[in-house]
């Protein structure tokens, strides 16, 4: 069985964002890492391989450096990597992005199973894994917490998050799942595995690669939503920070603090 | 000569601190304050292959270089030195010796267990009379038909009681060398759990108190013939040849333990506010600052450069990076104790709080000047190479 | 046809259950302010099984019209039958603006809608206006009047855009939950009914439900609480959340928690805080605990007055709280609830 998991590089905000002195986004001096949901979604397909022997091929699109996130997926236990990197590609919204996708996979051929993260930590739209799978025309299962694979029936049993409840869901292969990152927890790279990812072969596919991609559905011009504006947040300023003090003067702070608003 | 790291020691280097970061410094203080081994780590450096970073893939090793082993073993001691002792002893002194010394049976036998972390490995040398001097061996391999009879103990042996597999150095005759009569010394590998093979008292230490220090003792220990490790009365030679890779394992450890402490001491100096200033406005506090961050970038040179030295070696028994290995351990435990030593100082009255880590890292850094070969020996072995 | 051609202001009123989301009414509010300036009327799109007689409730919180699409596939929610449904009342009555809850439900099919009939999404939007892109008159551009702009946050919170989708229609946005404003109902209002079912046909993109397991939990809305008590990874263990408990008892909160907490377990996911998980904003948020990560901030910053409690000084919660207090939260909480309750028996 193939298994494709579309993956992205991502800045890191974990250690908390920098900004440079003008207040706006320092994004060179943050780490660019993998996707948390999107590790969480190889760390599936990575289990589904353990058990089955499953081909695990990861697919990011992004600047040439993505490619380091596909090293390390690779470092972790994926067996392929394919870049979809060009000048034509960038500045793409949900729309054109998941449309060039779904072309680098089709020009990958046969698949089982496509598995994304829920949502990028940098852009939060939790859109582009659905899109891929219209794209495709093949069924999506979103929010996924479990995943089943029954080979012989071709099919998948997942178990789908929603606010309240959850559903289980059978679904043929193909299909498209996106996964939460409390779906699994990610293993780690292994050194002999860092060692092969350093030396893979890293497929890449330009612009013109994708021949099922029309020009109107890629890049800038083929994104239906265009920046109108973009700022930076102005972060509320901190307030008091009481420190060297015991807790019962902490505790009688907060409650002033309660009663001046008139909460008790 | 290019002083950066390649992309694969690059990723491994960011793989290991992210390991030491989530999986061993969560677990560093209460190991040290329960004097425990910490298994629940060993496990998952198994897992992930950290426990055969060196060994080569057939042996189901990494296939790695000893430069990925150092890189491993500096992160973890940034965090705990506990840990990365007893990884190193399992490597350098186990792994490592099997592997250069051993048989394709024996290779065969122990490696891939071992690699794999399925079982830990150790090295027993030292017995109370015989420290520096490894020439005063007490312990005795007597060959009776099939099988080695092993009488005597060891002490200070490093994963003791926790390790599965021995390397034994025991005297086995006697020689005479120009015209004296010498100790015969050859090497064995002793399994856990061989009938007379027992465990003594379990030392209490001032630093790595999670590490598992124990007497071995053997009373009639009968182990099989092919057990010897290396030819008959060749242990002497291989105790010291695996001793000069052990260093560069302790020598990373003490490397690992100074940048440990200073990492903590910068963001401490930062935030600790004296006199309406953080403490790192203070230029007392830059200027050691200076002088520990040089110091650690000096043995981390070192260290690398003994590790590039023994790679250049590989698994060969001719010793040829043992001045290498020296100046690392030296230069990066005496670094080690001054570092932590003025952290500990720059922390004021927090610094001697258990609840700070720095108070750990110093209590570890001790260590680092003694075993495997004191300061003292170092500059003998870097000496004696310059007299010769 | 062109672009002038789609008319009108849709929202997508989700039902589970055959109850009417929050929502949806939330999204009726909004639709209603974007109406006026286009001079259109607001249309409520009601998708399920036995759905018709939920539309005076959609009436009475300001849709003029409601479309319903009712039959037995779309009994319980699926991708494929809904998608088709909705992209096919927008492929027939070819709305101007079509706004989604981003919801568990929403945030999927928002995006398969949206590819289906080839038009932009903006996921998230907090913020919905009226305007001109660009925003200002551009030599060798022509500038589009009474666009949908839609703004959002991302970057977890730290960054805000304002996109446009001016070439394509339906405009579409998901809108995050508790943000808009809902009307008061008016009692009585009646909505023009349309009946409308374009066909499903089962195919390979029908997923089978299998099992539907409701969460037994005695769940509170924490988007509804007007003070919240939130721990972290910092609370230690489920069985010290009881001192949290106490305190919101105390002050008629709820407690919530951060994602680490839901991640070991401590607490379902109903009540995390952040950008995985709900955003809130209540009077008095108290934030114990919690080491305050971005993602975290993101879904609680909003908040009128933030109270923080942990032991490290240099958490990144104390940058947004308005009174940080650094010290051990086992033994500020439990004084606090005290402290409390000696103002209120004062009082009382």
């Amino acid at each position: 069985m193939k298994i494709i998991v579309c993956i992205k590089q991502v800045p890191d905000t974990a250690g908390g964002v920098k900004f440079k002195p003008d207040g706006t986004l320092d994004r060179a001096a943050m780490l660019a890492i993998m996707n948390p949901d999107d590790k969480a979604g190889l760390e599936a397909a990575l289990r589904i391989k353990d058990e089955t022997g499953a081909e695990v091929t990861v697919l990011t699109m992004g600047l040439p450096k993505a490619a380091d996130v596909l090293r390390e997926a690779i470092a972790m236990g994926a067996d392929k990597g394919v870049l979809l990197t060009d000048r034509k590609l960038g500045g793409a919204d949900t729309w054109a992005t998941s449309s060039t996708i779904a072309a680098g996979i089709r020009k990958l051929g046969d698949y089982d199973l496509i598995i994304t993260g829920r949502q990028a930590i940098d852009g939060d739209t939790a859109q582009v894994g659905p899109q891929i799978a219209e794209h495709l025309g093949i069924p999506v299962i979103s929010y996924a917490q479990a995943i089943k694979v029954n080979e012989a029936e071709k099919t998948v049993e997942v178990e789908r998050q929603f606010d309240d409840r959850y559903h289980v869901l059978k679904a043929k292969m193909p299909c498209l799942i996106t996964a939460l990152s409390e779906l699994n927890p990610p293993r780690y790279m292994t050194p002999a595995g860092i060692w092969d990812a350093v030396d893979a072969e890293i497929t890449t596919y330009n612009r013109d690669d994708l021949t099922t991609l029309k020009d109107e559905d890629c890049g800038l011009a083929g994104s239906p939503t265009k920046i109108a504006k973009a700022s930076d947040k102005v972060r509320k300023g901190a307030g008091t920070l009481f420190k060297d003090i015991d807790a019962d003067a902490g505790a009688a702070v907060i409650c002033e603090e309660l009663v001046k608003r008139h909460y008790i | 000569m290019d002083f950066t790291l390649d992309k694969k020691h690059e990723m491994a280097r960011s793989l290991f601190r992210e390991f030491a970061q989530n999986e061993v410094k969560p677990l560093a203080q209460e190991i040290d304050e329960e004097e425990r081994f910490p298994r629940e780590t060993f496990d998952k450096l198994a897992k992930y292959g950290f426990m055969g970073i060196t060994a080569p893939r057939e042996y189901g090793g990494q296939g790695c270089d000893e430069l990925t082993y150092v890189l491993c073993l500096e992160e973890i001691a940034k965090v705990c030195g506990t840990t990365a002792v007893a990884l190193s002893a399992h490597t350098s002194l186990c792994i490592d010796p099997i592997m250069t010394f051993g048989t394709e049976e024996q290779k065969k036998k122990y490696i891939p267990k071992l690699a794999k972390g399925e079982w830990l490995g150790a090295f027993g040398l030292t017995e109370p009379g015989a420290g520096t001097d490894a020439q005063g061996q007490q312990t005795k391999a007597v060959l009776d038909g099939d099988e080695w009879v092993l009488n005597g103990s060891k002490c200070f042996i490093t994963n003791g009681k926790e390790a599965d597999v021995y390397i034994i150095i025991a005297v086995t005759g006697t020689i005479e060398k120009r015209g004296r009569t010498q100790k015969e010394i050859s090497a064995f590998i002793v399994e856990k759990g061989t009938p007379g093979f027992t465990f003594g008292t379990k030392e209490k230490k001032m630093g790595i108190r999670g590490s598992a220090t124990y007497e071995l003792i053997f009373q009639d220990c009968r182990i099989p013939k092919e057990n010897l490790l290396g030819a008959k009365g060749k242990g002497f030679g291989i105790a010291m040849h695996t001793l000069d890779g052990g260093r560069i394992g302790i020598a990373t450890q003490a490397l690992g333990l100074a940048e440990g402490a200073l990492d903590l001491t910068v963001a401490y100096t930062k935030e600790r506010k004296q006199f309406g200033r953080s403490i790192a406005q203070f230029q007392n506090t830059q200027f050691q600052l200076a002088n520990l961050k040089t110091k650690c970038d000096a043995a981390q040179l070192l260290v690398y450069k003994a590790a590039c030295a023994k790679d250049a070696a590989g698994f060969s028994p001719a010793s040829t990076y043992s001045v290498e290995a020296a100046e690392a351990k030296l230069f990066a435990a005496e670094a080690a104790m001054d570092v932590t030593t003025k952290c500990v100082q720059l922390h004021g009255g927090y610094g001697y709080i258990r609840e700070y880590d720095v108070e750990r890292m110093m209590r570890d850094a001790k260590i680092t000047e003694i075993y495997e070969g004191t300061a003292e020996v170092m500059r003998m072995v870097i000496s004696a190479n310059l007299l010769k | 046809m062109s672009l002038e051609d789609y008319k009108g202001v849709f929202i997508y009123a989700q039902q589970v259950d055959n109850h009417i989301d929050n929502i949806a009414f939330e999204l009726l509010g909004k639709a209603k302010d974007l109406a006026k300036p286009l001079n259109t009327q607001v249309t409520a799109v009601l998708i399920g099984y036995q759905v018709g007689g939920l539309t005076d409730e959609l009436a009475e919180y300001g849709a003029d019209r409601v479309i319903v699409v009712d039959d037995p596939e779309l009994k319980d929610y699926r991708t494929e039958p809904y998608a088709h449904a909705l992209a096919s009342v927008i492929e027939e009555y070819k709305p101007e603006i079509m706004l989604v809850g981003a919801t568990a439900i929403g945030r999927d099919l928002g995006p398969t809608v949206s590819a289906r009939v080839h038009t932009g999404l903006t996921a998230d939007c907090t913020s919905l206006d009226i305007g001109d892109f660009p925003l200002q008159a551009k030599p060798g551009q022509e500038q589009k009047h009474n666009q949908l702009l839609m703004t959002r946050p991302a970057f977890g919170g730290n960054t805000i855009a304002t996109i446009a989708c001016p070439d394509n229609r339906p405009q579409m946005s998901t809108v995050r939950p508790g943000v808009m404003e809902k009307i008061t109902p008016v009692k009585g209002a009646k909505a023009e009914v349309i009946n409308y079912n374009p066909g499903f046909t089962p195919n390979d993109r029908y997923v089978t439900i299998e099992k539907v397991v409701k969460k037994v939990s005695e769940t509170v809305d924490i988007q509804k609480a007007k003070i919240l008590v939130s721990g972290g990874r910092g609370v230690g263990s489920p069985e010290n959340f009881q001192i949290l408990r106490d305190l919101a008892n105390v002050l008629g909160g709820e407690v919530s928690c951060s994602r680490a907490v839901v991640d070991n377990g401590w607490a379902p996911k109903d009540l995390q805080v952040g950008q995985t998980g709900k955003t809130v904003r209540p009077n008095i948020y108290f934030a114990i605990g919690i080491s305050g990560a971005i993602q975290h901030v993101a879904g609680m910053e909003e908040s009128d007055l933030i109270i923080a409690i942990n032991k490290d000084e240099s958490a990144p919660i104390f940058d947004v709280a308005d009174i940080g207090i650094v010290g051990d939260l086992n033994k500020i909480v439990p004084k606090l609830t005290a402290d409390i309750k000696a103002e209120l028996a004062k009082k009382a």
